[in-house]
């Protein structure tokens, strides 16, 4: 193995599984976003917000 | 959480104050969504600069290309323990302040602390095996960077492992308070013991050893994953906190239903 070949595998690595992680983020703040609103929708509400006036 | 939290607004010129501001998670969620994409944009255009600095940079007259691993090893291992010690604050926050985000902060810190920590514990050894001849050796800063990493799975399973967050908060805090007695032994252990990882050339007192050429594209490059860690903080911390929302919300249809069966 060349040297070049140890950088090319430090970086290429450390690319996916920053890519991985950030993807993983992604997955599960779109999973919540769609669970609140489906709650939503169904008209349930948190306490706070139903003391809030109605939009 | 979020009920009841809907208190008039404290004096925000301080830094409790401030910090006691942001304990509304409502609050949060908004500066949350307004800083990550700035965040966001900003630590990969630092990154972009960085990496074209560091691959513009001379090679190393001893160490060849392979010194260009140093632009993410040391990044990476700098975030390991800057993320760790975040992670020990909001302990802090848990134990002593009880702020409601604290714990929020140290469970969404530990998975992307863990991925760091590995990556800079990979890095290390691709660069160990051209520059020392080996993979991996049990000396004392390798060996107490694996235990960091560890330390980072057992607190990931510890804030996974109960239905109610707020039941293993304590727990958690605790656990990462105690090994945080880690950290300075990782940052000492190259001065401590006769290790073959080299000691610290960047933070010394008598200023760093490296040569301004390298030293400058390193230091861009910790900015930009600083960055994005930062970014990847924020979004976890937001998620978790709607996870929060969507369990007590489920709780209060189910008690509802269970109202009107009756």
């Amino acid at each position: 193995m060349t040297h070049a070949a140890y950088v090319f595998a430090a970086y290429g690595i450390s690319a996916l599984v920053i890519a991985g992680l950030g993807l993983w983020i992604l997955i599960d703040q779109a999973g919540r976003k769609r669970e609140l609103k489906e709650l939503e929708e169904r008209g349930i509400r948190r306490r706070s917000d139903r003391k809030a006036p109605k939009k | 959480m979020g009920s009841g939290m809907t208190n008039a607004t404290p004096q925000a010129s301080t830094l409790s104050g401030r910090l006691t501001a942001l304990a509304n998670p409502t609050r949060f969620l908004a500066l949350a969504d307004t800083l990550v994409p700035w965040f966001g944009g900003l630590s990969l255009a630092v990154l972009a600069a960085g990496f074209y600095m560091a691959f513009s940079a001379p090679e190393d007259y001893q160490q060849g290309i392979t010194v260009r691993i140093m632009y993410i090893h040391v990044p990476f291992a700098w975030l390991a323990m800057f993320c760790y010690s975040l992670m020990a604050i909001s302990a802090l926050g848990t134990l002593v302040w009880k702020h409601p985000l604290a714990d929020v902060a140290l469970k969404a810190a530990a998975p992307i602390g863990a991925a760091f920590t590995a990556l800079a514990l990979f890095t290390g050894s691709v660069w160990g095996k051209p520059m020392w001849g080996t993979w991996w050796v049990w000396d004392a800063r390798l060996t107490s960077v694996f235990i960091l990493f560890l330390m980072y799975l057992g607190i990931i399973a510890l804030t996974r492992a109960m239905d109610d967050p707020g039941r293993s908060a304590r727990a958690a805090a605790i656990l990462t308070l105690v090994g945080f007695v880690n950290i300075p032994i990782i940052k000492f252990s190259v001065d401590w013991w006769n290790t073959l990882h080299q000691p610290a050339s960047v933070f010394r007192l008598d200023g760093p050893t490296i040569h301004a050429s390298l030293l400058w594209p390193l230091l861009i490059c910790a900015l930009g994953f600083t960055l994005l860690f930062v970014t990847l903080h924020l979004m976890a911390m937001r998620a978790d906190i709607w996870r929060r929302r969507v369990v007590a919300m489920r709780r209060l249809s189910a008690r509802a239903a269970e109202r009107a069966a009756r």
